[in-house]
């Protein structure tokens, strides 16, 4: 599950010294923290790991198309207000239409695979920033998902025509997702989670499309000139982060039970956070989905951690900009 | 010539030379690129300083403007032993140095650009009046009729060149160095470069002239340097110094041991090229090369002959679709007549390149050894999408293997490799998609004998095999003894062909340089 680079092998150098190696080791120590500020024990209740993992899981789906991203050398600042999109879309649909999860979900995910493509298309084919081209995505999507819901929350409490309110009952795609599986041990959104890293995994490491990313993160120039269907390739991973984004979406939809035009404010920057503590570079061209899903563990416990221990909030913002700070100091390659 | 006279008696001898380098010598790590090299620069005289392609003249100029501060020997200014440890230094010294790429920040009004880092101030503040009015006067005084507020990158190079020039006097500077300043001019534009130049010679300047272009050299030069491998070759007055004696000084190397290129069985035609014109800055630019005519048949190498800014390397990407349809002119492959608009439909119609810059253009440095020995057939190689890891490794050991590559692991990423291997790699890549024309821009560029020979050999096994070649090299005993044809581009314009037993050292040269040469043949 492990691919710092397409197919260089981990062998070549020690592993400790390898992205991978480095990723595993912060996790370990953050683990370590855990075990010795475990909060009287509850560090070591499985309920605990299954929180920690549930709610790393729904910034750990935007991680995974950001990790395609990054790694053809762009960034997408858009996934938050995606997320947000979405999740107003799928409780629009699924609470006052009425409609199943069948139609739902692949209508979800057109509309966040469709802003995807949109912000890839001004990227790759007009050239511009894809820090800018997200950023114009960013503030669309959030208003058009103000525009969709009427700013207002999409909840089960539904307006008649005479203004007065009725309660309609939690549409079965919504229970679906936020439901626990295999004796109640693991969240249905961890599910989710985990399947997209195998995606995204298969994507980047047996998929053609994941070469081209990596090649074109690594040099563009040399991609194009090598016949590499440069603008193709980088459209499509917007597209992906789009999708990933609209999944996330309708995981944080089902578990509020509600669409919130507000929802997703800054998961872009956390994901983006997951990707770099696993040790994908921002400059493009290095790193793994193996990685992210390191990174993104990493931050959820270090999250949980502190909360069970009743940090409070204030200080565990502050702490996570201390490490990851650490962590991309620890990952930086030194220049030969 | 009236002029090279009147000069001479405005320099006194007696005076000591605005600047004298002496014994200079410079190395990059084992690699000596200048030995021993001795230049006087006297105030009123444009002296040139010639030699071919990596002759050691930029490196000269480098360390004359404090950008190179590690070097051996000494310099003089005005008689005074001088050691610019930076190129604000060097300024102070008098020497300026027009660089080919023009150094003013385009987006930056004129002005501000001539007052870089020395704006008239109060208090912290610039004097915004104050340094126009000073602007204005240095610009005026070169003919420029500019509105010295505007931003620099809003004129054409030409006068952006001049605004250089105008800096370069408002530093007082006594050393104008100026490296190559005609190759993005016009005709008119030269003319007005040199009309200033003489203007320069009168206020009492010594210019560096640095080109590779016979028809100026004859025209301004007072005095002329050849340097050759780093070594100082000669120095003497411009009247001494006929054409073809230049141009032995600039060859004059022994062709060392010569390549078993195999006699040639060339095949039939391969590549046709016909009327073709590049135009790698859009249609409304002057074109990299123009009206380009030549045929390559198999296994036959053609060899590319110039120096800097023959357009050489500009047809090569153009054939190639890098410029996408900035290009004109009808090319066939093996009779079939290709339009190619991207590198992806070049690849299809069965040509690639190796470009002259592996690490920038060439090869995916952090990508293992086999990811890009296989990026370019790599939709072949993973039909439906998914990748075949095996195969994969099968095809990069197959194609790497007679490139007797040195690398422990297939898997190894390729900027750890060593320059030599980096360009088998990059080879492979293209050997791996199967051309039938191989298009190679300085394939030995930088890396050690042993590797030379490896893809020289290489170069003759492919043509063996009935490919086409079309080879760019800047080392002349290279190209006399790879090409089988020599076509020399001077310019963007076919100046002259050689079978290859008519070229000679000297006739390229000349060719490069800008003397159509009765050899030439325009089929």
């Amino acid at each position: 599950m492990n691919s710092s680079s397409p197919s260089t092998r981990r062998g070549a150098r020690p592993f400790i010294g390898s992205p991978a190696g480095r990723a595993l080791l912060a996790l370990i120590l953050v683990l370590i923290v855990g075990a010795i500020f475990n909060a009287d024990g509850a560090f070591f209740k499985v309920g605990t790991h299954r929180d920690a993992l549930r709610q790393a899981s729904v910034y750990g789906i935007l991680a995974c198309g950001m990790t395609l991203v990054i790694i053809s050398g762009g960034i997408d600042l858009a996934v938050g207000s995606v997320l947000a999109l979405v999740a107003v879309c799928a409780a629009t649909m699924s609470i006052h239409w009425g409609w199943p999860g069948w139609a739902v979900v692949p209508l979800c995910l057109a509309v966040g695979a469709g802003t995807g493509a949109v912000s890839g298309a001004i990227t790759a084919r007009w050239s511009v920033q894809p820090f800018i081209s997200t950023l114009a995505m960013m503030a669309f999507a959030r208003g058009l998902a103000k525009y969709a819901s009427g700013g207002m929350k999409v909840s089960t409490a539904v307006q008649n025509p005479d203004g007065s309110y009725r309660y309609v009952p939690v549409p079965a795609l919504f229970h679906a997702v936020d439901h626990r599986i295999l004796g109640g041990n693991v969240s249905v959104v961890s599910a989710i989670f985990l399947v997209c890293v195998v995606v995204a995994w298969l994507a980047l490491a047996r998929h053609r499309w994941g070469r081209y990313l990596y090649a074109i993160g690594g040099n563009e120039e040399a991609s194009r000139l090598s016949g590499v269907p440069v603008v193709a390739a980088k459209i499509w991973a917007y597209v992906a982060s789009g999708a990933f984004a609209a999944v996330a979406g309708i995981c944080q939809a089902a578990q509020e039970q509600q669409g919130d035009p507000e929802a997703g404010a800054g998961y872009e920057l956390i994901a983006i956070a997951m990707v770099v503590i696993g040790g994908t570079s921002l400059m493009g061209g290095r790193g793994g989905i193996g990685l992210t899903l390191l990174g993104a563990l990493t931050i959820g416990y270090l999250d949980k951690i502190l909360s069970i221990n009743a940090v409070p909030e204030a200080g565990r913002l502050m702490l996570t900009g201390v490490i990851i700070v650490a962590a991309v100091l620890t990952q930086r390659r030194r220049r030969s | 010539m009236a002029e090279q006279i009147l000069s001479k008696a405005n320099s006194p001898v007696s005076r000591p030379p605005l600047a004298r380098m002496i014994g200079i010598g410079k190395r990059f790590g084992p690699v000596t690129v200048l030995n021993n090299v001795s230049f006087e620069i006297r105030s009123g005289e444009v002296h040139v300083l010639a030699g071919e392609n990596g002759a050691g003249k930029s490196t000269l100029i480098k360390i004359l403007a404090g950008i190179h501060t590690e070097y051996e020997g000494a310099i003089e200014i005005e008689g005074r032993p001088a050691r610019a440890r930076s190129p604000l230094e060097a300024s102070e010294l008098g020497v300026a140095v027009i660089y080919q790429e023009l150094s003013l920040i385009g987006p930056m009004s004129v002005a501000d650009n001539i007052f870089l880092g020395r704006m008239p101030s109060r208090a912290g503040f610039v004097q915004d009046g104050e340094q126009q009015r000073q602007a204005a006067e240095w610009v005026q005084q070169l003919g420029l009729e500019i509105d010295v507020r505007e931003a620099v990158e809003s004129f054409p190079i030409a006068v952006q060149q001049l605004i250089e020039i105008a800096k370069a006097l408002s530093q007082k500077a006594k050393i104008i160095v100026m490296d190559e300043p005609t190759s993005a001019l016009n005709t008119p534009e030269v003319e007005a470069l040199f009309t200033l130049i003489h203007s320069l010679k009168k206020r009492g300047c010594g210019i560096v002239y640095i080109s590779h272009k016979m028809q100026e050299i004859e025209r301004i030069a007072d005095h002329v340097t050849v340097l050759r491998d780093g070594q100082w070759i000669g120095s003497a007055p411009a009247s001494e110094m006929p054409p073809a004696k230049l141009i032995q000084w600039m060859v004059g190397r022994e062709l060392g041991e010569q390549f078993p290129r195999r006699a040639p069985h060339p095949g039939a035609e391969r590549l046709r090229l016909e009327n073709v014109s590049v135009y790698p800055g859009g249609f409304s630019e002057r074109p990299a090369v123009e009206n380009i005519t030549f045929a390559v048949r198999a296994g036959e190498i053609v060899g590319l002959g110039g120096l800097q800014g023959s357009g050489a390397s500009e047809l090569l990407l153009g054939l190639f679709g890098a410029y996408g349809r900035r290009a004109r002119g009808r090319a066939w492959v093996d009779n079939s007549e290709v339009r190619v608009a991207s590198p992806r439909q070049a690849i299809r119609a069965g040509t690639a390149l190796l470009t002259n810059d592996r690490k920038a253009t060439g090869l995916v440095l952090p990508m293992s050894i086999i990811a890009n020995a296989t990026l370019a057939g790599l939709a072949a190689l993973s039909p439906g999408g998914w990748r075949r890891p095996a195969r994969e490794r099968e095809e990069a050991e197959k194609t790497t293997a007679p490139m007797r590559l040195r690398a422990a692991s297939l898997d190894l990423e390729v900027g750890a490799l060593s320059g030599g291997n980096q360009q088998k790699v990059a080879l492979a890549k293209w050997l791996q998609t199967e051309p039938r024309v191989l298009l190679l821009d300085e394939p030995t560029r930088g890396i050690d004998i042993a590797a030379k020979r490896e893809i020289y050999q290489l170069m003759d096994e492919w043509t063996a095999r009935g490919i086409a070649i079309i080879l760019i090299t800047s080392e002349m005993p290279e190209l006399l003894t790879l090409s089988d044809r020599i076509i020399v581009l001077h310019r963007g314009r076919a100046t002259a062909e050689f079978a290859r037993a008519d070229a000679t050292p000297e006739k390229i040269l000349a060719a490069a340089m800008g003397q159509e040469t009765s050899g030439a043949s325009h089929a």
